[in-house]
């Protein structure tokens, strides 16, 4: 094992953004600032829908603010194969879904809040994605 | 004004998202190869998270309400079901795959990559499923 790209400093501090941005969503609206179930509820449920689509619209607006002030593009490198993708992103909803959080509600607020069921939740996806990876880089 | 809270607080979250790192599949597949060439980054991106939001969620434990709603709504599952196993292990697989979690995946909208907008269809697919099969059942 080697270690590459380490940026501790800028993830430790995006990190306490995010901290920050959950708990203003939560002393402010009372809410969990999970972002698969405020996605999910921004399609299907009528109930706070704008608070929802707000939200959206403001973590859109982050990378746009960050290239704006640093003037250099947000490194973006993602895999193109269709079956992949589509792959991808029918397990993460899915899973989400039926496990009812993702990084954000299970991760991060889930954790914060010492909930077993979330810390359970964080093992299995962080310990399914790190198999993932390990299996689809020998084929 | 809670609708201005919702709009600062995802505004902040993006902010974090991009700084961290986390909106950048390539990075996010590094950080899950810890076998091979390691970059453990993301590692604090998580514990900078948790550092500031666990005293908070401690100290509104003794709140009544939130400043702008009406009450708190915790989260009431508690149970450690099949239901949580299974999603968690498919969201996992899901993340390892193409490196795009929720989170970074609204983020990357801005960002007007094709194959990312390919990858939210699908989870907005998958949602829809689900959905589906909740309705039927």
């Amino acid at each position: 094992m080697t270690i590459i790209n380490f940026t501790p400093i800028s993830s430790f501090l995006g990190g306490l953004l995010i901290g920050l941005a959950v708990v203003i969503f939560f002393l402010g609206n009372g809410r969990i600032a999970g972002i698969s179930g405020i996605t999910n509820n921004l399609l299907f449920s009528k109930t706070n829908r704008l608070d929802n689509l707000l939200f959206i619209l403001g973590i859109i607006l982050g990378p746009i603010l960050i290239q704006f002030f640093t003037g250099t593009p947000i490194p973006f490198v993602i895999e193109t194969s269709l079956v992949m993708l589509v792959s991808a992103g029918l397990l993460v909803g899915v899973g989400t879904a039926i496990g009812g959080g993702c990084t954000s509600g299970h991760g991060v607020c889930g954790i914060s809040r010492f909930s077993s069921r979330s810390l359970v939740a964080t093992l299995l996806f962080m310990g399914a994605a790190i198999l993932t990876v390990l299996f689809k880089g020998m084929i | 004004m809670n609708r201005f809270c919702s709009l600062v607080s995802g505004l902040v979250f993006g902010l974090g998202l991009t700084l961290s790192g986390m909106t950048n599949p390539e990075k996010v597949i590094n950080f899950l190869n810890i076998f091979r060439a390691w970059d453990p980054s993301l590692a604090f991106v998580m514990i900078g998270a948790i550092l500031i939001s666990a005293p908070f969620f401690y100290l509104a434990k003794n709140k009544n309400k939130p400043l702008f709603a009406e009450t708190f709504s915790w989260p009431t599952l508690k149970e450690i079901d099949s239901k949580l196993i299974l999603g968690s292990l498919m969201f996992g697989i899901g993340w390892g795959l193409i490196g795009l979690c929720p989170g970074p995946a609204i983020a990357s909208i801005s960002l007007l990559s094709q194959p990312s907008f390919t990858f939210i269809l699908s989870m907005l697919a998958g949602f829809s499923l689900i959905r589906a099969y909740n309705l039927i059942k």
